[in-house]
């Protein structure tokens, strides 16, 4: 039997993993959007864990909520990655460096 | 439990944006006004709407996922007035760009919308719901000028930031909804933490640090402060005056509802990181924005600075300080759609005015708005007899009536600090000459009406502050617990 906190040891290490590759990642503005995603899923695996031992489905729901507006969000940040390559022609990181002081 | 109607500003507002998203389809590009109207005229009934429900009692509905309380009727007209204030500013900068689409105002809508169901919301799904609405609209009104390359970069960021955060706040979320045995209300929330002994838990704390972060985060209090220059400097003016002032008080209902509704008893928690988070925005916010040249940067700064106020207020946990943070709040909200739109109003077609450079001889070019802006500018640095003194003074009050010495002696310091550089743009406005020699573009009646009343207000504010301040105080006793 798989308890409880082996699911939210998978949660914790997802939201750690999708931290890091934030912050190690210095080159593509892609690997920040699936790192999002990755939080979220994390996120995810909580909800549903708990919703799971706890015999409540309000959790389950609410992870239906935010897939939802993950994908909402993913619409909005892959449209504001295309403007932006429009106007810089390149996603790299380091060249969103035009605001500063 | 249904009892829809108490949603009914959100849904006559839901109803209007898609029937003016549809009507603007027909105009032609020199009717465009209509719609203009149609925005206003559905602003202003959703608030009339609201006014009908102020002196009621505490209702639940749809489930017990929303509240109708004086203090979310309260909020939500204040975030209705601001916003149709601000439309007035907004309408002439996109005349004067030929930025001018109807959907920057619905966008600016839907913002609304989504403020409007956080400040009564009753559940963390639609706490998290009404905050996805805002963010998204605001990084789309951040990008909204899509050949800047700037406006683009600072929308890349927000988004980014924004993104971080409320995946912070989601899984601060889903720990309490674990925590709690399943409670998603914050009113469940609360009476489990009342009845089970979960408060010197330490997974508890460690849920407040996400969720006190996904709130600092919409604050931009400073370990998450980051976006707040680079959003304020790339986004247009436009979106720059929204973005800097309404969505703060929705912010504000944010960390009411959770903090001290839900969580209220788990205050000595919460207040040691709101005490930290807000020190240090005073400190650094103050610090950096003497560094700026940049006017918008300056004010993302002077921004952060002044958030960490309410904060602090809001930190002490006593009615006191909540009304505090409230008045300062709704005031510096006010003196932000003001400052902008004097910025507004030195841009013109091509031109983005946003050096300090650009304000120098304000007072030559035009002394009524220069009198303006000093008023503004005053405020923020804390000048009496503007407002911004009043809400700076009693917040330090609530302070040391909680026994926090020490940390207002460092707001007293900081905002001597913060008040050279407010002082420094004021120098510029009367004493240089102008760098660049043009008349001010004339203005529509209307701009001109909104914001000389929005600097007076400032003024009179400042003189009369207790009819505001019982207003606060007394819409925050009614709803909490």
């Amino acid at each position: 039997m798989i308890s409880l906190s082996n699911y939210l040891v998978i949660g914790t290490l997802l939201f750690s993993i999708s931290l890091a590759g934030m912050i190690l990642n210095r080159k593509n503005v892609l690997i920040l959007l699936m790192c999002i995603e990755l939080m979220l899923l994390a996120v995810n695996m909580n909800f549903i864990a708990f919703s799971y031992y706890l015999g409540d489905l309000a959790g389950q729901v609410f992870v239906f909520f935010i897939l939802t507006v993950a994908a909402a969000e993913a619409a909005i940040g892959l449209a504001i990655l295309v403007l932006v390559f429009r106007n810089q022609r390149s996603i790299n990181v380091q060249n969103l460096d035009s605001l500063k002081g | 439990m249904m009892n829809i109607a108490i949603a009914t500003p959100e849904i006559f507002l839901l109803i209007s944006i898609c029937i003016i998203l549809l009507i603007d389809l027909f105009l032609r590009d020199d009717q465009r006004l209509i719609s203009y109207i149609l925005v206003q005229i559905s602003v202003l009934i959703t608030a009339f709407l609201l006014i009908s429900t102020l002196h009621t009692n505490k209702q639940l509905g749809l489930n017990a996922m929303y509240v109708q309380d004086e203090l979310g009727g309260f909020l939500k007209i204040s975030i209705l007035v601001l916003t149709s204030t601000a439309f007035v500013y907004i309408r002439k900068y996109l005349n004067d760009k030929n930025l001018w689409k109807t959907e920057f105002f619905l966008l600016v809508l839907f913002a609304v919308l989504g403020m409007m169901i956080m400040a009564s919301a009753n559940h963390l799904l639609l706490v998290y719901l009404g905050l996805e609405l805002l963010s998204l609209a605001l990084y789309t009104l951040v990008a909204f000028s899509r050949d800047d390359s700037r406006a683009t970069e600072a929308a890349m960021k927000y988004f980014i930031l924004g993104a971080i955060a409320s995946g912070m706040l989601l899984y601060g979320i889903s720990m309490l909804y674990g925590l709690t045995m399943g409670q998603l209300e914050l009113q469940a929330i609360a009476a489990y933490i009342d009845t089970q002994a979960i408060l010197e838990n330490i997974p508890l704390l460690f849920t407040l640090v996400f969720i006190v972060g996904g709130i600092a985060f919409k604050f931009g209090a400073v370990p998450l402060h980051m976006w707040v220059p680079d959003v304020y400097q790339g986004a247009p003016t436009a979106t720059t005056l929204f973005l800097g002032s309404v969505p703060k008080i929705a912010a504000f209902a944010m960390l009411i509802r959770v903090l001290s509704e839900s969580l209220g008893l788990a205050q000595s928690g919460w207040a040691q990181l709101l005490l930290v988070i807000g020190l240090l925005s005073v400190i650094i916010g103050n610090l950096l924005a003497i560094a700026q040249f940049n006017l918008k940067r300056m004010l993302a700064y002077s921004a952060i600075a002044q958030m960490g106020f309410v904060l602090l207020g809001t930190m002490t946990g006593t009615l006191e300080g909540y009304s505090a943070g409230l008045f300062y709040t709704l005031t510096y909200a006010l003196t932000a759609v003001g400052g902008f739109a004097i910025l507004i109003l030195l841009s013109h077609q091509g031109l983005e005015a946003e050096t300090l450079d650009d304000l120098k001889g304000l007072n030559e070019r035009s002394p009524w708005y220069a009198f303006i802006m000093l008023l503004f500018l005053f405020s923020m640095a804390g000048i009496p007899p503007m407002v911004g003194f009043y809400a700076k003074f009693s917040v330090i009050q609530a302070l040391l009536q909680g026994g926090y010495l020490w940390a207002a002696i460092i707001l007293v310091l900081m905002s001597v600090i913060g008040a050279f550089y407010y002082l420094r743009t004021i120098k510029m406005m009367y004493f240089d000459k102008p760098e660049l020699d043009f008349t001010l573009k004339t203005t529509t009646l209307d701009f001109k009406l909104v914001l000389s009343t929005n600097g007076l207000l400032i003024l009179i504010l400042g003189l009369l502050p207790s009819s505001l301040m019982s207003l606060c105080t007394n819409a925050l006793v009614t709803s909490l617990p």
